[in-house]
């Protein structure tokens, strides 16, 4: 309760003998004198046949959140939706892939054509038409199919429940039981996730869930974890089993965000951010039947779409600074060749190349261009070649020197670098503290270095 | 989007921005369908999740129905406004201070009786209020019925009864808000009546304060959160009594936003 120091308010001292000094029984008498108001008039206008709750949702409910199948289920879910993109969005890729290089070819000639100056012709198409044509293809039939999957749990109900089940590991971690509804935005968006945290109102449970939220890993990020690993995971059994790996290599990865989200919750909640989780009540909304033909226009158009021209936007001044980076000499070697250079010891301490580094580093402004600005670099490195399919893709980078192992740390570092511009940028707008910002993209880089390093070196070890 | 095609009355040629346009603030629990309706009403169709605690920040939309523009402002969802979250402060201060013209309070139909809780809350700040009955479609499934006149009679309020999903309801409840509007609807709102002890101290309290208050607050309302010792309400009171700002800077926003 607020003390009066307002000169303004001088009426207060008047009032305040008057007033009754037990406050809490009279905010009870309050309430219970609305609630009662509530009851009676229920009880004149509602008519029920049978009590509310019964039946099939109560024993859907008992089956979802049982102590037991909970987990199994939401596992079992999740890697269904990740299967079903894994599987769906190979053909469909290849076909756009084909499309937009062919496309890509008629660009040329007609440039060459038009006799365009060399520079003009590698910045336009080399570098921003290229970036373009792997985003769209590479991006947009997984999206296409995991956004109105994703939304379709989100319509039936199930992600309270999702939050019901994580409750408990939550208040383990010190955190507070909401933060599971702002992971689970953040898978789509980590932007929007940050935004959504506004539902936590203790500020030191909100920071938490504010800190962490990059461990869930966005649209933009999901692509590039779904290609690597259909094309390195997916190959390392025979083809039958191909996509099952493949699926279970990007659950795997998900599964370490949500265990390094509790780890780091708290760790959090243990030293910087110390306190007792509150309590709240989470009220499970009823299974409604989804709007099938709402939910594929909307999340095509709202997500897929939004998400696409967004990585558009970005992927194409960051493929022609990339092809100007890689154009332009410095003596004897280009710009890009003499950074690559300079981050390539560290890269390959983690696993990784220089060429990785500089990609996740120029991909600050939106991770869905991390993997076009890593195929430019190769590419603008030396050998052209014609990338119309995974499988081409999959020679460029065995070409330089990928194996699994690389691939796994990419994935892995991935998950855990800083976020993207946008996210801190909206980090730094909730939590008004260039502090809170920065450890924001420091802890998951510092925590993204050591486990690339110790699984590198870790690997290197066993397989020496 | 309707244009305005018929002529401007005598009142609204003085003043043809601030005459036509109102504000309606949209109410409700969490998960009640509150941004269905919004998006319904406004076309604004953005998809709506199914779980509490998605609208975090208010949003708007507009809208113009028989000749009056409504700009309507999605609260965040609340279960009460005893400002013990920063949501329910969000709802409860913009339907004290920011004074939307209506107030329209989604209830969900298969547990109308929590919902009634916020209701009658609302009803002891603005008594310029209409209840919007939804998810009737749920509930005739779970063979719950709502009398939606003996809910309009008790409350002394217009009541709607609405399943926003599909669209059923929502052309009633447009013409409800425009008679509202319009004068056309007699309201005698249902005041709580608390236990005789804790009427008598609210009384006394008001008596008090009411000379101090401005005229658009519910001084009943203002005695109830003194009693409660909730001052702070009285410190916002004093910010907002000389001007009539955020009424004013909303209303102007408004008039910004229409062609």
């Amino acid at each position: 309760m607020s003390t009066i120091n307002n000169p303004g308010l001088s009426v207060l001292q008047e009032i305040e003998p008057l007033l009754p000094t037990n406050t809490a029984n009279i905010k009870d008498r309050i309430v219970s004198g609305i609630y009662q108001q509530a009851e009676s008039i229920s009880a004149q206008v509602v008519k029920s046949k049978n009590s509310q709750y019964t039946g099939l949702e109560a024993r859907l409910d008992n089956i979802l959140t049982s102590r037991w199948l909970g987990f199994p289920i939401m596992l079992l879910l999740l890697t269904l939706i990740l299967w079903i993109t894994i599987t769906g969005a190979n053909y469909p890729s290849q076909l756009l892939a084909t499309g937009l290089f062919w496309l890509e070819e008629q660009l040329t000639a007609l440039f060459l054509a038009v006799n365009a100056p060399a520079w003009l012709t590698g910045l336009l198409i080399q570098g921003m038409y290229r970036s373009l044509a792997w985003v769209v293809s590479v991006m947009l039939p997984p999206m296409a199919i995991f956004f109105p999957l994703f939304t379709l749990l989100e319509d039936l109900g199930y992600l309270p429940r999702v939050a019901f089940n994580m409750d408990k590991l939550f208040c383990r971690a010190g955190a507070h039981g909401k933060q599971c509804l702002t992971m689970c935005m953040g898978f789509g968006c980590n932007a929007a996730g940050v935004i959504s945290c506004r539902i936590i109102d203790s500020p030191r449970e909100r920071l938490i869930a504010i800190l962490t939220n990059t461990f869930s890993i966005c649209n933009g990020r999901f692509p590039t974890l779904i290609a690597l690993s259909t094309i390195f995971m997916g190959t390392l059994v025979s083809q039958a089993y191909s996509s099952v790996l493949a699926t279970l290599a990007v659950v795997a990865i998900i599964m370490t965000g949500i265990a390094t989200t509790l780890l780091v919750s708290s760790l959090l909640s243990r030293t910087l951010l110390r306190g007792i989780p509150s309590f709240f009540v989470l009220e499970l909304p009823p299974f409604r039947r989804p709007q099938l033909g709402q939910i594929l226009i909307r999340s095509l158009l709202d997500r897929t779409l939004f998400v696409l021209w967004r990585a558009v936007v970005i992927a194409a001044p960051a493929g022609a600074l990339t092809w100007i980076l890689a154009n332009s000499f410095l003596g004897e070697t280009t710009v890009f060749a003499l950074i690559v250079g300079w981050l390539n010891p560290l890269g390959q301490l983690m696993g990784m190349d220089g060429v990785i580094l500089i990609a996740f580093l120029l991909g600050l402004p939106a991770n869905e261009i991390v993997l076009p600005i890593l195929i430019m670099g190769y590419i603008s490195a030396g050998s052209m070649l014609e990338l119309d399919s995974l499988n081409a893709l999959r020679i460029l980078l065995l070409d330089h020197g990928w194996t699994w192992i690389t691939a796994l740390c990419v994935m892995l570092f991935s998950l855990l670098h800083f976020p993207c511009g946008t996210t801190l940028y909206t980090i730094f707008k909730e939590t008004r503290s260039a502090r809170w910002t920065l450890l924001s993209a420091l802890l998951p880089l510092g925590l993204g270095i050591v486990v690339t390093l110790l699984i590198n070196q870790g690997t290197q070890i066993i397989m020496r | 989007m309707t244009i305005n095609t018929t002529p401007l009355s005598e009142s609204t040629k003085n003043n043809p921005d601030k005459q036509n346009n109102f504000v309606i603030a949209l109410a409700g629990n969490p998960n009640v369908g509150k941004s269905t309706v919004f998006n319904r009403l406004t076309g604004l169709k953005q998809h709506t999740g199914n779980w509490p605690g998605k609208t975090v920040i208010k949003a708007e939309g507009t809208f113009s129905h028989r000749n009056r523009h409504y700009t309507l402002v999605d609260l965040p969802g609340t279960y009460s406004l005893h400002t013990s979250s920063s949501d329910e402060e969000v709802a409860r201060d913009f339907i004290c201070f920011s004074r939307p013209d209506i107030t329209l309070v989604v209830c969900d139909a298969t547990c109308l009786e929590r919902n009634l809780n916020l209701v009658l809350q609302i009803l002891e700040i603005t008594s310029r209020v209409v209840v919007c009955v939804n998810l009737l479609d749920e509930a005739e499934r779970k063979g719950i019925q709502v009398d939606i006149a003996m809910l309009a009679r008790q409350l002394g309020i217009p009541a709607v009864g609405t399943a926003a999903r599909s669209g059923r309801g929502l052309e009633s409840l447009i013409n409800v808000l425009d008679d509202m509007l319009a004068g056309k609807v007699a309201i005698r709102p249902r005041q709580l009546v608390y236990d005789p002890e804790l009427e008598r101290s609210i009384n006394k309290i008001e008596k008090r304060l009411a000379p101090y208050l401005p005229t658009w607050i519910n001084s009943r309302w203002v005695a109830l959160r003194v009693l409660e010792r909730d001052f702070s309400i009285l410190e916002h009171i004093s910010n907002h009594k000389n001007n009539d700002f955020p009424r004013q800077v909303l209303k102007e926003e408004v008039a910004l936003c229409l062609p």
